[in-house]
């Protein structure tokens, strides 16, 4: 049996329908009917049952925690919990046991969610597809010969499947809201700084968030006011206090401005089908009582150059970590120490990963610094100019989510750039660090598109009041993905 | 024009401390050439005398009271090693013997 929503498995525990070791149950099943997808890549049964358990006795207390006690959820395999394995989809820490856990995972667990298990990811989260990682790719569950995106590819695939009615992810350029758009599911990448990287594995420490992957934009809005908030562990998490996420959905999207950079509906480079179910959309929006109006962000088309640069400079100094020394996998017979780290690191990261650290090294190194890593760091001061310039407009930006419809398993990997340009909507709200979600607004060819929309820094309450209301009125997130023969 | 040479492609796998192998270096350098040609787009544009973006949040470093808290056990701290003796990590001898 499919899981339903955060909001209607809750409804289910607060009739007496389901228990919550009912809903693990039928998780944990469902996941084993979906192995095939391979988006939970392990999974934590007897310490589950003991958690859900735990939740049945509080709810038949009267002691409940959060609206999330005793709903089952899936983390994406980069965020640690204590005493369990986290492995990034890598090779390199297929051994690796935390020690300690994250703070979304305390977060998680002071709200009483029940985490099942593991979501499979592009290693490192370093890809738009889920097939780099150590596992295998994931797959898409509306078509299973296709890609379900990433890098949290394994969350968006065990919520659109019906394993999980939620899942955490991170977004370092579109890894949440991209694999969410291509599987039907509502994915939110939240202000930068809003929720604590404590215990997130880094990949580009200025660009990574953490965020929600749901069915409606209502289930995302409870799962960011449990995992939000000020982190002393963290010293890039903001002081901002936590707004009540959930009270802000009114429904009622009149007097708000939604903005269309007009950079981002050329038709060139994005799938006609694809276009049209967003200007679809946005129409919705516009008869529900939205004012829509064109803006621009003239730099938009430097933003994927601008964010591999970055990223891939950023990963290149956090992947030195990973040395075979104090963590993860060591090579064996090694001669000396620099052979030993030289042959762990090799044996240990796949292509991707190698091809980013080689491009970070290389765009730090003496002499092509100034030309490539401070270039970047300039544009990507443009682009926040650009969107400060736009907001001035408008409350909040809508675009396509990815440039099409999920491609075919293999259809990309011998083309890094191909690859890349996935995420040529996604990555300049992580440059600029302002929120966005991908909500589903339509199908082509039987596959979900995703409407994404960007907000202004921590304004997360605008961008789920729009996609709840968009939701309200239309049906595309109630999409199931068909049944496997 | 060659962005990139086969030499730079060792020199950086040097620095980075990975290990390319045959065919493996070949297409590293294929790979980078490629994308270095298209990052190159930011050339054409004029950033004169735009200050550089590190965080997209600007923060001040967050101080905090001098004040001792507990360590996380070094028992633990150590379990993940490959090699670990006691409360320390092994690894191969770094410094030689004076005269070995």
């Amino acid at each position: 049996m499919r899981a339903s929503s955060l909001a209607e498995s809750r409804a289910r525990l607060d009739s007496g329908e389901a228990s919550s070791v009912e809903l693990l149950d039928a998780s944990l099943t469902r996941a084993q009917e979906c192995a095939d997808l391979c988006a939970v890549v392990g999974v934590r049964p007897a310490a589950a049952r003991a958690e859900a358990e735990a939740a049945d006795l509080r709810r038949r207390e009267g002691r409940l925690r959060s609206p999330l006690d005793g709903i089952p959820v899936v983390l994406k395999d980069n965020m640690v919990k204590r005493g369990e394995p986290t492995t990034c989809g890598s090779r390199i820490l297929e051994s690796f046991v935390s020690p300690y856990d994250a703070t979304v995972v305390e977060k998680l667990e002071e709200a009483g969610a029940v985490v099942i298990g593991r979501s499979n990811m592009d290693e490192f989260a370093m890809g738009s597809s889920t097939e780099s990682s150590c596992y295998g790719p994931a797959r898409n569950p509306w078509d299973r010969t296709r890609i379900c995106g990433g890098s949290s590819g394994g969350s968006a695939a065990a919520v659109a499947a019906g394993i999980v009615p939620a899942a955490l992810g991170s977004d370092t350029g579109g890894s949440i809201r991209q694999p969410a758009g291509l599987c039907g599911v509502t994915g939110l990448k939240p202000t930068y700084g809003r929720v604590s990287r404590w215990g997130l594995v880094a990949f580009a420490s200025s660009l990574d968030q953490i965020g929600p992957l749901a069915c409606t934009a209502e289930d995302c809005a409870w799962l960011l006011s449990a995992i939000a908030g000020h982190d002393h562990r963290d010293s890039t998490s903001l002081p901002e206090p936590v707004p009540d996420f959930a009270a802000a959905l009114s429904g009622d999207v009149s007097g708000l401005t939604i903005g269309l950079p007009r950079e981002c509906f050329v038709e060139e480079g994005v799938d006609g089908d694809v276009l049209a179910a967003v200007h679809a959309g946005v129409a919705e929006l516009e008869s529900a009582g939205a004012r829509v109006v064109e803006v621009s962000l003239p730099h938009s088309r430097y933003a994927i150059a601008t964010y591999y640069l970055i990223a891939t400079a950023e990963a290149s100094s956090n992947l030195a970590r990973f040395d075979g020394v104090r963590y993860g996998r060591r090579a064996e017979n090694t001669r000396d120490i620099d052979d030993l780290y030289r042959r762990s690191r090799s044996e240990g990261f796949g292509a991707e990963v190698k091809r980013r650290i080689l491009l970070g090294t290389y765009v730090l190194s003496a002499g092509y610094y100034d030309a490539y890593y401070r270039k970047a760091q300039q544009v990507r001061t443009l682009l926040r100019g650009d969107f400060e310039q736009a907001f001035s407009h408008c409350d909040v930006l809508a675009t396509p989510t990815s440039p099409e419809i999920a491609f075919a398993l293999g259809d990309r990997s011998d083309d890094p750039i191909r690859m890349y340009l996935s995420d040529v909507y996604t990555v300049t709200a992580n440059l600029v660090g302002v929120p966005g979600i991908s909500v589903p607004c339509g199908h082509v060819s039987g596959l979900p598109v995703g409407l994404q929309l960007l907000g202004r820094s921590l304004d997360e309450e605008t961008l789920l009041r729009i996609a709840d209301a968009f939701q309200r009125r239309t049906d595309h997130h109630l999409q199931s993905s068909p049944e496997p023969q | 024009m060659a962005r990139i040479s086969r030499q730079q492609v060792d020199r950086i796998a040097e620095l980075a401390r990975l290990s390319l192998e045959g065919e493996e270096a070949e297409a590293m350098e294929r790979d980078l050439e490629r994308i270095l040609d298209y990052v190159a787009d930011l050339q054409a544009l004029d950033t004169e005398g735009v200050t550089p973006t590190a965080h997209a949040i600007a923060l001040a470093t967050p101080v905090r009271p001098d004040e001792a808290a507990a360590p996380m056990d070094p028992e633990l701290v150590v379990s993940n090693a490959p090699e670990s003796s006691g409360t320390a990590f092994v690894v191969p001898k770094v410094v030689e013997e004076e005269g070995s």
